[in-house]
C-alpha cells in the first residue's frame, strides 16, 4: 500500500496546498480540535474529533442564498452563486465520512440544492481510520468500521506511516496527485494495529448498542412513549447536541438588511428551539417534550421511514460529550429500546 | 456523603415532608450525570447520584418545579446556593414550595479536561489521594485531581451555603478567591489586545444558546434574541459584529444579577471563558458601588436597582475609558 | 449552474381586492404578463418583501385561469401586515409551486363533491371549485358549504354571489356565526349546518378551515355516516425551504410542504398527532 513516513505530513500538505484550499483537524488554544485551513506550521490534530463536525464544508451554519435590490415598488433578485474552488477535508473520521451520505439524501434529492452540491462536488474528502476510539464512540451500531473509513481517499496510520487508499474516482485522482510523495510499503504494522482497534471496538462500553427497535415502521408505537416525559424533562433547549450533530440539517431562511441591499442568508436551525414550529396563530410543539421529541423521533424513526430504513445517527458520540446535561441518543435509544 | 444524600432525599420522602427529590441522575459512564427529579425511594436508590462530576446547577429547574403542586426538595451545593436566593429575590422560584439541604463541595471535576490529557475509553475513574485513578480499555491512567477539576472550582467563591432549611456536612466559608486575576489581566492588556482577545474567543460561538438557556439568571419568558417581534431574534450571526453583542448583550442584562456560578462557561460546547465578561461586571460593580455579591441574600437591594447619593456618576465610563 | 428552487422570481401585484376586514386577494403576474408559473388546485407557493419575511400561501386561483394567480391573505402577522399596506403595482417574489393537489385529475374525477369550508380556509378550495365549475362534466354532483364568523367576514363573497350562486349546476350553502341584520340566510356553526343539510354519503368531501372546525365538522361528517376515505384536507404549518428539507413542518416522516399540504383523513390519522 502506498505510504508517506509520518514525519513528512508537512510535506503532503504542503503539496496538497499548492492546488487547492487544504482544511485539516487542528488544535485550538483551548485544547479542542476544529477543522482550520493548513498553512506553513499548522499540525495535525491527536484529538479523536472536533467540536464541531465536517458537515459545515457543504453546509456551512451561515450562507447566503440570494440578494435582493429594492427601489420603489420593483425588486430586483441577484444570483450570487459562484462555483466553488477545489477543497481538500483531510482527516475526517468514518462517522463524519457517513453523514454525508445521509446529508445527501437530504440536500441531493429533487429539488437538488445546488449551494450544497455546489460544494459537494468541488471538495474532496479525505479520511483517516481511527486507532483511539472513545468511550463515546458508537458508530459500529450503524454498520460503521471506523479503521476503515468512506471517503474519497482513505487514510489509515500505524502511528509510524500513514497509508492512503482511493476509494472512488475523485479519490484516485487526489491519490495520483500526491503519490509522487508516497512509496510502496508494507502493511503488516498497520495490519496489527487495525487488529488492535477492531478488538478495542468490541470491549467499548457502548460496543453493543442496538439499533432493532428504531426504524421507520416502529413510528407510532415510539412516538406515543411514556418515556419522552421523563427523558426531555432536564433539557434546556438549548442547540448543542443540533449544532455539533453531523446528520443535522434543519435551517432557518432569514434577510438581512445591509442598507444597500437585502442578503437572504439560511441558517442552522434546532429543532429544539422554542421558536422553531411557532406560527402566527398556534404552535404545533409547545413543549421542550414535543421538540425534545422530535429531534430523535427523526433520526430514528422519520428519516429511516423515508430513506429504506437507514438511521440518521452516525455514533460521533459528540453530543455524548457535549449536552450541558448529559442527555443524549444513545440514553434515549436504550430507554426507548427496554420498553 | 452520597448515601447521606440519599437516606436524607428517601427520609423526607417517607415523611411527607417533600413530594418530589431534584438531584443528579447516573448515565452510561461515570461522568455523564443528568439532573432529574425523583418521586420515590425506588426511583432515587436505583439512579440518584452525587459525585464529583455532579456539577449542574439544579436551582434553575426549580423556577418550573415550584409552579407544580408539592414541595420539592432540592440539594444544593454552595454556589448553588447563591443561584437559588437570587432566582428568590426575583420572586422567579416560590421558596415556600422548596426545602433545601445544602451539601458539601470539594470542587467538581470537568470531564473534557481529563480528555483532553489524551485519557480516552474511560470505564471508571476513582479518586485516590490527591490523585485520579482512571481505567480506561487501554489500560490504567492516573491524573493529579487538580489538573482534572473544573475552572469554575479552581476559582470557587465560596464554600459557605447562603440559604439552607437542612445541612449536610459542615458549612464552609466564603473564600478569598483569585476569580479576579483573570479579569485583571485582560485590564491591563491594550483595547487592542482584549478587543483581539475576545474575537478570537467569541468567534467560536456557534451561536447554540446553551449559556443562555442554562444561566439562573436568564429565566425570562421569551428572550429577546427568541421573538421575532424583537427585530434582532436570530440563530446565526447575520455579521461579526452580531457575534460579539449577543455575549455582551446577554452580560449586560445579568449584570448585577449573576451570581457567578459559572455555568455559562461549563456548558459552552466552544469552551469561552463566558464567566469572564460577568467576572468583569462584578469586579466593577464591587470597585464602584462597594462589594456587593449577587444571591448572597434576599432582602438587600442591588446597586444596579438602587440609587445612593454616593453612587459614582455616568462620567466614570469616559474617565475608564482613557488609557 | 442550475435554476435553484430557494431563488424567487419577482411577482407583480395588478390587482387588490378589499374580501373581508382581514382578508384582500392579491392578482399576481409575472412582469412579463402571464402567469409567473403553473400550478394544480391545492398548491402553495412561497411569497416574500425581502427583507420583511417569507411565508407559504394557497393558491386560491384556479390553473384554468391563464391569466394571473391569485392569493386570499388573512392579515394575522409582520409579512401579511406588510402584504396588505400593498398597493398595486408593487413586486413581490414568488417561488413554487409546492406541495401536492387536491386529485382533481385522479379520485375526485366522476365524484359527487362537496366542499366545506370555515372562514379563510375558502382560500384553497376556491381553487378547485373553479377548477371543477371549468371543468364540469368530469365531476358529478357538486355542493358547497361555506361559513364565517359574519357577512362581512365571508372571503370572495361577491364571487359566491355573482358567479356560484347562479351557476345552476352546483348548489351553495352560506352561514353566519352569529345573526345581523343584513343577513337573511343561515345562522350558525358549519359543523352544525353540514348535520342539518345532511348531505349524501356518496359525496367526496374537501375541508378547509379553522382547526377546531375541522375536527367538529369531522365528527358531523362521521356521524352522518361518512368515512375518513372520502374526506380530504389541506394543512398548515411553518415552513421555510418548501421542499422537504429546512425540517420543521413535518408530521411524523411526512413533511406538509412536499408531501402534503393536501392529505386524506385516513392517511392523517396513521400520523403521529402533533400539528
Amino acid at each position: 500500500m502506498l505510504r508517506i513516513s509520518l514525519d513528512k505530513l508537512d510535506t503532503l500538505f504542503a503539496k496538497i496546498a499548492e492546488k487547492q484550499k487544504l482544511y485539516i483537524p487542528s488544535d485550538r488554544e483551548d485544547g479542542s480540535a476544529e477543522y482550520m485551513e493548513w498553512s506553513e506550521g499548522r499540525k495535525l490534530s491527536n484529538a479523536l474529533n472536533t467540536v464541531r463536525s465536517a458537515k459545515e464544508f457543504f453546509f456551512p451554519q451561515t450562507e447566503s442564498l440570494v440578494d435582493f435590490k429594492l427601489s420603489g415598488k420593483n425588486i430586483e433578485v441577484i444570483d450570487i452563486r459562484k462555483e466553488t474552488e477545489d477543497f481538500v477535508v483531510f482527516g475526517v473520521r468514518a462517522c463524519d465520512a457517513r453523514s454525508f451520505g445521509i446529508l445527501d439524501k437530504v440536500f441531493l434529492s429533487d429539488p437538488v440544492d445546488s449551494y450544497y452540491q455546489n460544494r459537494r462536488n468541488h471538495g474532496t474528502i479525505v479520511t483517516m481510520a481511527c486507532t483511539r476510539p472513545s468511550e463515546t464512540c458508537f458508530c459500529t451500531a450503524f454498520g460503521i468500521d471506523p479503521t476503515a473509513p468512506e471517503g474519497d481517499a482513505a487514510c489509515f496510520t500505524d502511528g509510524s506511516f500513514l497509508y492512503i487508499k482511493a476509494n472512488n474516482d475523485r479519490g484516485e485522482a487526489f491519490v495520483s496527485s500526491v503519490s509522487s510523495l508516497f512509496e510502496d510499503g508494507d502493511t503488516a504494522e498497520l495490519e496489527k494495529v487495525q487488529a488492535k482497534t477492531k478488538e478495542v471496538l468490541g470491549i467499548l462500553p457502548l460496543s453493543g448498542l442496538s439499533t432493532e427497535a428504531f426504524g421507520g415502521d416502529k413510528l407510532n408505537k415510539l412516538f406515543g412513549s411514556e418515556k419522552w416525559a421523563e427523558l426531555s424533562e432536564s433539557c434546556i433547549g438549548c442547540g448543542t447536541c443540533t449544532f455539533v450533530c453531523p446528520t443535522c440539517q434543519c435551517y432557518d431562511i432569514k434577510d438581512f438588511n445591509t442598507g444597500h441591499e437585502i442578503k437572504r442568508f439560511r441558517c442552522w436551525d434546532s429543532c429544539m428551539y422554542s421558536d422553531f414550529t411557532k406560527m402566527a396563530h398556534g404552535n404545533p410543539r409547545l413543549t421542550q417534550l414535543e421538540r425534545f421529541r422530535q429531534r430523535f423521533m427523526h433520526k430514528l424513526v422519520y428519516f429511516p421511514a423515508n430513506n429504506n430504513g437507514e438511521l440518521g445517527c452516525v455514533g460521533c458520540g459528540r453530543c455524548l460529550t457535549k449536552c450541558p446535561i448529559s442527555m443524549n441518543i444513545v440514553k434515549v435509544m436504550k430507554a426507548l429500546e427496554a420498553e | 456523603m452520597q448515601e447521606a444524600i440519599i437516606n436524607k432525599a428517601k427520609e423526607l420522602l417517607a415523611d411527607g415532608r417533600v413530594d418530589r427529590v431534584i438531584g443528579w441522575k447516573k448515565g452510561e459512564f461515570s461522568y455523564d450525570i443528568t439532573p432529574a427529579v425523583f418521586e420515590t425511594a425506588e426511583e432515587i436508590d436505583a439512579e440518584f447520584v452525587c459525585n464529583d462530576f455532579t456539577s449542574a446547577n439544579v436551582s434553575k429547574y426549580l423556577v418550573k418545579e415550584t409552579k407544580k403542586d408539592g414541595t420539592v426538595l432540592a440539594f444544593l451545593k454552595p454556589c448553588d446556593t447563591y443561584s437559588f436566593n437570587q432566582l428568590v429575590k426575583e420572586h422567579r422560584i416560590d421558596a415556600s414550595k422548596v426545602y433545601t439541604v445544602g451539601i458539601p463541595c470539594d470542587g467538581k471535576l470537568d470531564p473534557e479536561k481529563i480528555k483532553q490529557k489524551g485519557i480516552s475509553g474511560i470505564r471508571s475513574i476513582e479518586k485516590d489521594g490527591d490523585m485520579l485513578k482512571i481505567d480506561t480499555v487501554y489500560g490504567d491512567e492516573t491524573l493529579k485531581i487538580s489538573d482534572a477539576m473544573s475552572e469554575r472550582c479552581l476559582s470557587c467563591k465560596s464554600r459557605k451555603h447562603v440559604c439552607y432549611d437542612e445541612l449536610i456536612g459542615e458549612d464552609g466559608d466564603v473564600i478569598s478567591s483569585n476569580r479576579f486575576d483573570m479579569v485583571e489581566q485582560l485590564e491591563n492588556m491594550s483595547a487592542q489586545e482584549r478587543y483581539d482577545f475576545w474575537r478570537s474567543q467569541l468567534s467560536k460561538c456557534i451561536r447554540c444558546n446553551a449559556c443562555r438557556n442554562v444561566c439562573p439568571a436568564c429565566t425570562c419568558e421569551k428572550c429577546v434574541f427568541d421573538n421575532d417581534d424583537s427585530g434582532i431574534s436570530n440563530k446565526a450571526a447575520a455579521d461579526s459584529f452580531e457575534e460579539n453583542m449577543f455575549h455582551v448583550i446577554r452580560a449586560f442584562h445579568v449584570a448585577g444579577r449573576c451570581t457567578d456560578c459559572g455555568e455559562c462557561s461549563r456548558v459552552c460546547p466552544q469552551n469561552i471563558p463566558l464567566h469572564l465578561l460577568n467576572r468583569k461586571f462584578i469586579k466593577d460593580i464591587n470597585s464602584l458601588y462597594g462589594e456587593y455579591q449577587a444571591g448572597a441574600d434576599t432582602d438587600s437591594r442591588a446597586p444596579l436597582t438602587d440609587y445612593k447619593q454616593s453612587d459614582c456618576e455616568a462620567s466614570v465610563v469616559h474617565e475608564r475609558g482613557v488609557e | 449552474m442550475n435554476n435553484d428552487t430557494l431563488i424567487p422570481h419577482i411577482g407583480v401585484v395588478t390587482d387588490i381586492r378589499i374580501d373581508t376586514p382581514d382578508v384582500k386577494t392579491f392578482r399576481v403576474i409575472s412582469p412579463e404578463g402571464g402567469k409567473v408559473f403553473e400550478h394544480m388546485p391545492g398548491q402553495c407557493a412561497m411569497l416574500s418583501i425581502p427583507g420583511v419575511g417569507e411565508a407559504m400561501f394557497s393558491i386560491t386561483s384556479s390553473p384554468t385561469n391563464k391569466d394571473f394567480m391569485e392569493f386570499s391573505i388573512k392579515k394575522c402577522g409582520c409579512l401579511t401586515n406588510w402584504l396588505h399596506l400593498m398597493e398595486t403595482g408593487q413586486q413581490i417574489t414568488i417561488r413554487g409551486p409546492y406541495g401536492n393537489a387536491f386529485p382533481v385529475e385522479t379520485e375526485l374525477k366522476g365524484k359527487d363533491l362537496l366542499f366545506i369550508a370555515g372562514g379563510i380556509g375558502l382560500a384553497p378550495l376556491r381553487s378547485v371549485i373553479n377548477y371543477v365549475r371549468d371543468n364540469r362534466e368530469n365531476y358529478g354532483d357538486v355542493q358547497i358549504i361555506y361559513g364565517s364568523r359574519s357577512k362581512q367576514d365571508l372571503v370572495d363573497y361577491d364571487e359566491i354571489l355573482n358567479e356560484w350562486m347562479n351557476d345552476p349546476n352546483i348548489s351553495v350553502n352560506l352561514t353566519i356565526d352569529n345573526a345581523q341584520d343584513d343577513w337573511d340566510g343561515h345562522v350558525g356553526f358549519v359543523p352544525n349546518f353540514v348535520t342539518e343539510l345532511n348531505p349524501s354519503t356518496s359525496r367526496t368531501v374537501l375541508v378547509c378551515g379553522p382547526p377546531i372546525m375541522i375536527k367538529f365538522t369531522l365528527n358531523a361528517l362521521k356521524a352522518l355516516g361518512f368515512e375518513e376515505t372520502q374526506v380530504y384536507t389541506t394543512m398548515e404549518l411553518r415552513m421555510k425551504c418548501g421542499v422537504g428539507k429546512c425540517g420543521r413542518c413535518n408530521i411524523g416522516n411526512k413533511y406538509v410542504c412536499k408531501d402534503g399540504p393536501v392529505f386524506r383523513y385516513d392517511q392523517l390519522g396513521e400520523l403521529p398527532d402533533e400539528y
